[in-house]
């Protein structure tokens, strides 16, 4: 801070920043602190707030009636798969954008881009009819299929304004002090590399993760992944909200673990680099 | 590719040799850049190709299937009918319901997540004692999966007898709101809102934080109230990661639908479908696919029209 604060200015800002933050993270916390009620306690008027019988229950019951542990491997296993996948086709594209670039190359990442801008629904038909005919309705493949191409435009967008990034001074320049390539490769272009790549990673796993609209319809049990999973919550029976807030709570946690990692570098990849 | 180790740190070792040659020899004449330029294009084709394949192809079987009268239920009696479930969609009471709720859902979505995001990021960026930490807070929204936050929503906190919100407003001796019922499109548009308010925020909050404080600096000595100096210096410095966040926020709301899938399926009546659910409803509720083929080329069109005008700021910015 360039301009001084005064000790007031800081007290206010500070008490301000803090109580709008909790207020925006209370239905996150509220959400935690049902998971460990008990069916009774989460639903009762007034709530309770902190003085209840906690329990760890939920996290059980969760596990035992609807087998979490399988929607959590299908999660794992399509946001990771179509993560990895896309990132094996990209890194080669983004690479040779970045490095070799022609004059045509601004017009093919505008046009990778635009098609991001299809709305899923407007193809939800003739997707649905070709999964139907090859039988890849309900299978992890299917879905990995899937969101790997949703995600390719954006994983390689990230890559190519990382990759730009990379001086190509500073190869020649380890070539002049004699590094042999597979030196140079090692020891000047990876390390340079390794942070983009990382953190297109981590934005596109959580991306996968949460995506909510071709899991939800094209996948019903057998490859479910977690956002259906929860979404079967919907039409329950019977007292269920502590149930319901221990699945999210599951659900949630890693990927709210990976985005705070990510933060920083969710801006950029969102937006294309516009804003830095 | 047969090798895959792409994440381990020997990576380059297997997969980088052929991709970096272009970089390495970048003095190279005539035959070399020539090789060069064919191993760019190798390198870049299946990308290419495959996002191709992904637009063509979808695309063009929508466009086929909206020229048919084809209902899967009777999956034998595909028969050409022109543009017929054009006119049927577009003349369907139901989809100026559906066109008004996509535009009330946007509209209000961007309104509520611009005009808080702008005090929000200002506030963020005053000196805050653990801001990292309120940062956290402010963010995490945008990392719940829909599904949940739309489900934590309407029990947890909107439910009529038992939600939260219904117990604030006993405590003020109001009548609690029936959300769903009463209010559904309010009701969706406050989850998505929540949603994406941090999206925003951390946008603007970027923008603010790459502007020249000397500037503001100057503009204070100069006499400038803090008014006049967010008028005349921060918001026009703004102005830009606006525009970006009304694009990208445009183009996801246009299409969202695990919100109202898992909360008011579309309902009561149509108050709540959007153009998203009311083809996921005519295709996969009511197996009309030639009817859902023209609703979702209508979509595609829509989000083009917002689509060529964030394109344009991108490709500006690539240039600088």
């Amino acid at each position: 801070m360039a301009r001084m604060a005064t000790s007031r200015h800081v007290a206010v800002s500070t008490f301000a920043a803090w109580l709008v933050g909790f207020l925006i993270f209370f239905p996150i916390l509220w959400m935690v602190l049902a998971s460990f009620k008990t069916e009774l306690d989460a639903f009762a008027i007034p709530p309770k707030f902190l003085f209840f019988h906690w329990t760890t229950e939920n996290y059980a019951t969760v596990q035992e009636r609807s087998d979490y542990l399988h929607h959590a491997l299908n999660s794992i296993i399509v946001a990771g798969g179509s993560t990895l996948i896309a990132l094996l086709i990209a890194i080669p594209a983004a690479w040779s954008m970045a490095f070799s670039p022609t004059k045509r190359t601004k017009d093919v990442l505008l046009w990778m881009l635009s098609t991001k801008m299809m709305p899923p629904v407007g193809v939800l038909v003739p997707i649905y009819l070709i999964y139907r005919d090859f039988g890849l309705l309900d299978t992890l493949t299917g879905l990995v299929f899937i969101l790997c191409l949703g995600n390719l435009p954006i994983v390689i967008w990230m890559l190519f304004t990382y990759f730009k990034e990379i001086p190509k001074d500073i190869l020649e320049a380890a070539r002049m002090d004699g590094a042999t390539i597979s030196r140079e490769l090692v020891y000047v272009l990876t390390p340079m590399a390794v942070p983009g790549l990382a953190s297109t990673l981590l934005l596109n796993f959580i991306l996968a993760w949460n995506e909510a609209f071709w899991t939800l319809n094209l996948s019903t049990l057998q490859a479910a992944p977690l956002t259906v999973f929860i979404a079967s919550y919907s039409s329950p029976e019977g007292l269920f909200w502590a149930k319901l807030s221990a699945a999210s709570t599951l659900a949630i946690a890693p990927i709210l673990v990976i985005g705070w990692f990510s933060q920083r570098q969710l801006v950029r990849g969102l937006t294309f680099g516009a804003v830095k | 590719m047969a090798h895959t180790p792409e994440l381990s740190p020997s990576q380059p070792s297997g997969a980088l040799p052929r991709m970096a040659a272009p970089a390495l020899q970048p003095t190279e004449t005539g035959t070399g850049t020539r090789q060069t330029q064919l191993l760019a294009r190798m390198l870049l084709t299946p990308a290419v190709a495959l996002l191709f394949i992904w637009m063509i192809v979808p695309l063009g079987l929508t466009i086929y299937f909206s020229l048919l009268r084809y209902n899967l239920l009777d999956s034998e009696s595909a028969q050409f009918v022109g543009l017929e479930n054009f006119h049927y969609f577009l003349t369907d009471p139901a989809f100026l319901a559906s066109l008004q709720n996509t535009l009330v859902l946007v509209g209000s979505v961007l309104g509520l997540t611009i005009l808080l995001g702008i005090p929000l990021a200002l506030l963020l960026d005053q000196p805050v004692i653990g801001r990292n930490i309120v940062r956290l807070m402010v963010i995490a929204p945008f990392f719940v999966m829909p599904t949940v936050s739309a489900l934590i929503w309407k029990n947890l906190l909107m439910h009529p007898v038992s939600g939260l919100f219904a117990w604030i407003a006993q405590l003020f001796g109001a009548p609690p709101i029936d959300w769903f019922n009463d209010v559904p499109m309010l009701a969706i548009i406050l989850i998505v809102a929540w949603q994406w308010l941090p999206f925003a925020t951390l946008i603007l909050l970027t923008a603010l934080q790459s502007l020249d404080e000397e500037q503001k600096e100057a503009a204070e000595m100069d006499g400038a109230g803090a008014l006049s100096t967010f008028i005349y210096i921060t918001l026009p410095h703004l102005a830009r990661p606006i525009t970006v966040v009304i694009l990208i926020e445009t183009i996801f709301l246009l299409t969202v639908f695990a919100e109202i899938f898992v909360t008011t399926g579309g309902g009561p009546g149509l108050q709540t479908t959007n153009i998203a659910f009311l083809i996921y409803s005519q295709a996969l509720i009511q197996y009309d696919v030639g009817g859902a083929s023209a609703g979702g080329l209508v979509a595609v069109v829509i989000a083009n029209i917002v689509a060529f005008f964030l394109v344009r700021i991108v490709g500006r910015n690539l240039e600088a």
